[in-house]
């Protein structure tokens, strides 16, 4: 099974094109909307996302060495996200479904972070910590669901940093500019460290940090807020593998990419004698690849859906999902 | 001799000996990951704010552990060491009579503890010790100072799951509930609370 899948829940659009059997990913192009200045306008978002949509497709299909009529299912990421974004791609996808006469599946965002961490690291059933801009969640699977252990209880990680960095003057995204600025501190500045059971919050972090930059230098203000967020982001992800007995952790979302929150939760692993996962970078971040190849899996267990089913979910919760394909 | 018993996420548990009695010391051990600024000032906060929530809920009224000493460059609590048996372990085996005795002690027990301003915040029944006729509420390292209806609410509504998931009789809670109300007067509000927590339907079962 060819399935062709669109990923566009934010500031990225993308297309990738999965086989199961042998499993490949056959191409995986995407598009990422840089605000000129300030964050991210979600109407400017998609605005973007359908100015390029016609070219990144043709890029996949070409890279993937493919035709259209060898494409077998149609995906879209149903939500979460933001509104028009996900409206643009949904309705791409409805529109190549209907071209095709192929059959359209709608995917949780999510979830697809989780499955494509699964089919290439080779973890089998890992606590994911799932970092990204809007997204903060520790993910299990429980009892037939994929269910949210932690989460941020206000703004997710990603967009912590990036708001920091725009007040300190850096370009969107802000991540890696705080984590080379970062190697450079020295000194440890206190910041509120706001973990309550097995859920985060950033919002404390991210107003003390932009205020002790008038106390501060940048590069121990950037240290310090890499150190207290990490910490928090390893310590629930731990709890939530004591909690689960699990003995796998896997990464994801584009935050992911920071070397320094990837040694802190390989070390956690280490000293719990558990292992740890990373995807390679391009499939950190927000793909069309983790779309289809969730869409392929989904629809081999079973799962139809309707035109009138692919209304797109914006508040869409990973714990709503009955995952058919896992025992 | 200490004898570790259990390794949580955070702590060690130990079963030992101090001054001729039987006790349980909490360890907070070191995390490697995390740098020495954040990992001391963090157990060294966490041990102090447990053993305050502990003698806080004890003052009460309720059944804790005595704590016999706090050691910060350690980060250990020295405990009384409670014989008796979880409530996940002996419930099951009671008579319904016995059952509604117990369950009742527990809605008064968490009810002196709401009402001294403190939240446990992990109430499940492997949390909970019956010894000599006494509820024991043992663990409170994820407690806090609050009197928030919502985080009240969250205690019961974890043991409400607790409840469904590993035990047959489905009016323990309900007994719990009963008792929690007679000695608190904000309960209304709080099943409110617990309502609409199994309403968001993310929180989940333990054990």
């Amino acid at each position: 099974m060819i399935c062709l899948g669109i990923e566009g829940t934010a500031h990225t659009v993308g297309i990738g094109i999965v086989r199961d059997r042998p499993f490949g990913i056959l191409s995986n192009v995407s598009s990422m909307y840089r605000p000129p200045s300030g964050g991210i306008h979600p109407r400017d978002a998609a605005n973007h996302h359908a100015s390029v949509f016609t070219d990144i497709l043709q890029k996949a299909l070409e890279r993937a060495n493919i035709k259209f009529n060898d494409i077998d299912l149609v995906a879209f990421s149903i939500g979460p996200g933001l509104g028009p974004c996900l409206r643009t791609a949904a309705t791409a996808a409805r529109s190549l479904s209907l071209y095709l006469k192929k059959p359209l599946i709608g995917v949780n965002h999510c979830i697809a972070h989780l499955e494509i961490g699964r089919a290439v690291t080779g973890a089998s059933d890992p606590v994911l910590l799932y970092v990204s801009g809007g997204n903060t969640q520790v993910i299990a699977f429980m009892n037939g669901r994929y269910r949210v252990f932690g989460e941020t209880l206000d703004i997710g990680i990603g967009n912590c940093l990036d708001k920091f960095g725009r007040e300190a003057g850096m370009p969107f995204p802000a991540g890696p500019k705080i984590e080379e600025i970062a190697r450079k501190g020295r000194k440890y500045v206190g910041l509120p460290y706001s973990v309550k059971g097995m859920d985060v919050s950033f919002s404390g972090i991210l107003t003390a940090a932009i205020n002790s930059l008038k106390r501060e230098s940048m590069e121990d203000v950037c240290f310090s807020m890499q150190e207290t967020c990490f910490s928090m982001l390893t310590e629930v992800a731990e709890r939530a593998m004591a909690h689960t007995e699990k003995e796998e952790v896997l990464l994801g979302g584009g935050v992911a990419s920071n070397e320094r929150l990837r040694n802190m939760v390989r070390k956690m692993a280490e000293e719990r004698g558990a292992k740890f996962y990373c995807p390679p970078g391009e499939l950190l971040v927000d793909n069309g690849a983790m779309i289809a190849w969730t869409a392929i899996l989904m629809k081999k267990s079973g799962i139809e859906m309707d035109i009138d089913e692919t209304a797109i979910k914006q508040n869409f919760r990973t714990d709503e999902v009955d995952v058919t394909w896992r025992h | 001799m200490e004898t570790l018993i259990k390794k949580g996420a955070e702590a060690e548990i130990y079963l030992s000996e101090w001054m001729g009695r039987k006790v349980i010391i909490k360890k907070r051990v070191r995390k490697n990951y995390r740098i020495k600024e954040i990992d001391e000032e963090l157990r060294k906060q966490r041990t102090k704010k447990e053993s305050l929530l502990m003698s806080g809920a004890r003052k009460a009224g309720a059944s804790v552990p005595i704590i016999y000493d706090v050691d910060l460059s350690e980060m250990k609590i020295t405990m009384q060491y409670v014989e008796g048996e979880r409530i996940k372990d002996c419930i099951d085996d009671m008579d319904g009579k016995e059952q509604k005795k117990v369950c009742k002690k527990i809605g008064e027990g968490i009810a002196s503890i709401h009402k001294s301003g403190i939240v446990h915040g992990d109430i499940t029944t492997s949390n909970l010790i019956l010894y000599k006729d006494r509820i024991y509420f043992i663990d409170f390292g994820l407690g806090e100072k609050s009197s928030e209806r919502e985080k009240q609410g969250v205690d019961l509504h974890l043991l409400m799951e607790a409840f469904k998931a590993a035990h047959e009789n489905e009016e323990l809670f309900n007994w719990v509930f009963d008792a929690y109300e007679k000695n608190f007067e904000w309960a209304d509000e709080v099943r409110k609370k617990v309502r609409e927590i199994a309403e968001r339907g993310r929180y989940m079962v333990r054990e």
